[in-house]
């Protein structure tokens, strides 16, 4: 489903040497994986889920998301590929000016569901991250907590095929952090692959599930049932 | 399709409405560039009264002899008519020319009596001619110069006009030259300042733009709402700047025809209504449309 093939990518700076976010890294994630990619701060996870959205194209090498290939596909035809996935970013990226509720339901409008449908499932989703109350609210107006969970509720109203976590529970107290890996992997068991980069060691080791370890850009571990070891 | 069209509506609306601030900077920058555009009409139409009530001023007369019969006159004058550079030919006799004399001078004294004194009549019949361009007085003259007219012709009095008539025309070409620099100066002037407003207000919603990429919008759906937006601001703007031209030239009017009595500027926009609303409501909209359309295009390059 997912192929990443020998893939480097390169920051140019102006003022020191160029900087290396990923070196040679090859893996594939078949459907219905739960994958985590585990690395300190810097070793280059983020740069992986944004060349997945395509958000950069790769210096060198080749990104196949369902056979096509990322790095020569057009800006007209990014759209159907992105509505395909579900991205939770490091930084929320809520729209600022839509309130949580829009927010949510800007995705579903985006890919054409009809109101009905959007009636039905916004306000469940939103039940599911426990967001019901705070519907009227702008993201201005939440905590770090809050806005993290509008980021999933957004990733997941739509049914995407993957979702994209980028440490989702960062921001997150112990109980609400398990609270979302715990949906995570209901999602997961309902058949969406899921794509989780995180640095925190308990939550890989709890669940016993493929880990594809980053340091330095390169991947130095791939293990099926893996565990956090840096 | 249509839920679509209808969803760009919707959140154009709601652009609109919540940025409150913006929007409203927005509707007074474009009020202020129709408004522009809108005077620039007018003054079109009223330059060209100014110019063409100049031009009236200008002409030459050709007085006749004494012993010249009115019939000659009459005839000469139907000749002249044929001239394609004349542009108009008004015939007074001697009778109207004395009696205008008297009508104008009878309260100074001083001029009646010597009027007496001359006895009988001593004007002459005069034809005024009125050519389209100053540069073609020359051609009646030369006409009129011809082998027999000099019978029944006393004088032309192109030689001594001819300076001021050549002024009236410069000053008019060159009012002419002037407008058109003014008005292609302040509509690229008002134009910059739209489309540079715009672009500021669109400058805020960069990060929006961004994200509304990055989950899966296509252009069109997130370029949409900002088409509706910026046509929704050109629209009140419109509405304003109406009511706003109205209340000027309905004011304006009766001080303006008490300066030149032939013209009434509230005349000219009842006359003009459509196209004024016309030149409104393209100049808003089209604004609108094209500043935002042109600013928010880097940004969809995620």
């Amino acid at each position: 489903m997912i192929k990443f093939q020998d893939i480097t990518k390169i920051y140019p700076s102006s003022s020191s040497s160029p900087t290396v976010a990923l070196e040679n890294v090859s893996f594939e994630i078949k459907p219905n994986e739960f994958v985590s990619i585990a690395g300190r701060s810097g070793a280059g996870k983020t740069t992986l889920l944004r060349l997945l959205l395509a958000e950069e194209k790769p210096t060198r090498g080749r990104i196949f998301f369902d056979d096509k290939d990322l790095s020569k596909i057009k800006s007209s035809q990014l759209p159907q590929i992105r509505r395909k996935i579900g991205a939770v970013f490091q930084d929320y990226k809520l729209l600022p000016s839509k309130t949580v509720y829009e927010n949510v339901t800007y995705v579903m409008e985006v890919i054409g569901a009809s109101d009905e449908e959007i009636k039905r499932d916004a306000p469940q989703v939103l039940e599911i991250v426990g967001l019901e109350e705070r519907v009227q609210n702008f993201p201005a107006e939440l905590s770090a907590g809050e806005r993290q969970r509008v980021a999933i509720a957004r990733a997941l109203v739509h049914r995407p095929e993957v979702i994209l976590a980028d440490e989702p529970t960062g921001n997150l107290d112990p109980y609400n952090a398990l609270d979302i890996i715990r949906l995570l992997l209901k999602i997961h068991t309902l058949g969406t692959t899921v794509i989780l980069a995180t640095h925190n060691k308990e939550i890989i080791n709890s669940l016993g599930k493929r880990v594809i370890t980053l340091e330095k850009g390169r991947v130095i571990r791939d293990e099926e049932k893996g565990r956090f070891i840096l | 399709m249509f839920i679509t069209l209808k969803r760009i509506f919707k959140l154009g609306w709601q652009n609109f409405s919540r940025d409150g601030g913006i929007a409203a900077a927005t509707c007074f920058i474009m009020v202020m560039a129709i408004l522009l555009a809108s005077f620039l009409f007018l003054s079109k139409d009223v330059s060209q009264f100014l110019i063409s009530s100049i031009q009236e001023k200008a002409d030459i007369s050709i007085y006749f002899k004494n012993s010249t019969l009115e019939e000659e006159i009459l005839n000469l004058e139907k000749e002249l008519t044929k001239i394609p550079e004349v542009k108009s030919i008004k015939y007074v006799s001697k009778e109207e020319a004395l009696e205008e004399f008297i009508k104008r001078h009878k309260d100074s004294p001083g001029l009646m009596e010597s009027l007496e004194e001359v006895g009988g009549n001593p004007f002459l019949a005069v034809l005024n001619i009125k050519a389209f361009e100053a540069s073609q007085y020359q051609a009646v003259v030369n006409f009129l110069q011809g082998p027999g007219f000099e019978n029944l012709i006393e004088k032309v009095d192109y030689y001594q006009r001819k300076p001021i008539i050549e002024r009236i025309f410069a000053l008019t070409v060159g009012m002419k030259k002037a407008g058109w620099i003014i008005s292609v100066v302040l509509a690229i002037i008002a134009i910059l300042v739209t489309f540079n407003t715009i672009r500021l207000a669109i400058l805020n919603q960069k990060e929006e733009i961004k994200i509304q990429r990055l989950v899966g919008a296509s252009n069109w759906f997130i370029r949409g709402p900002f088409l509706v937006q910026g046509m929704i601001s050109g629209f009140f703007a419109v509405l304003i700047s109406f009511l706003i031209f109205s209340f000027i030239c309905w004011f304006l009017s009766p001080k303006i025809e008490f300066l030149f009595s032939d013209l009434n500027i509230w005349k000219f926009f009842t006359g003009n209504f459509f196209t004024i609303i016309l030149i409104q409501l393209s100049t808003g909209i089209l604004l609108g449309i094209i500043s935002s359309t042109i600013a928010i295009r880097r940004y969809l390059k995620v």
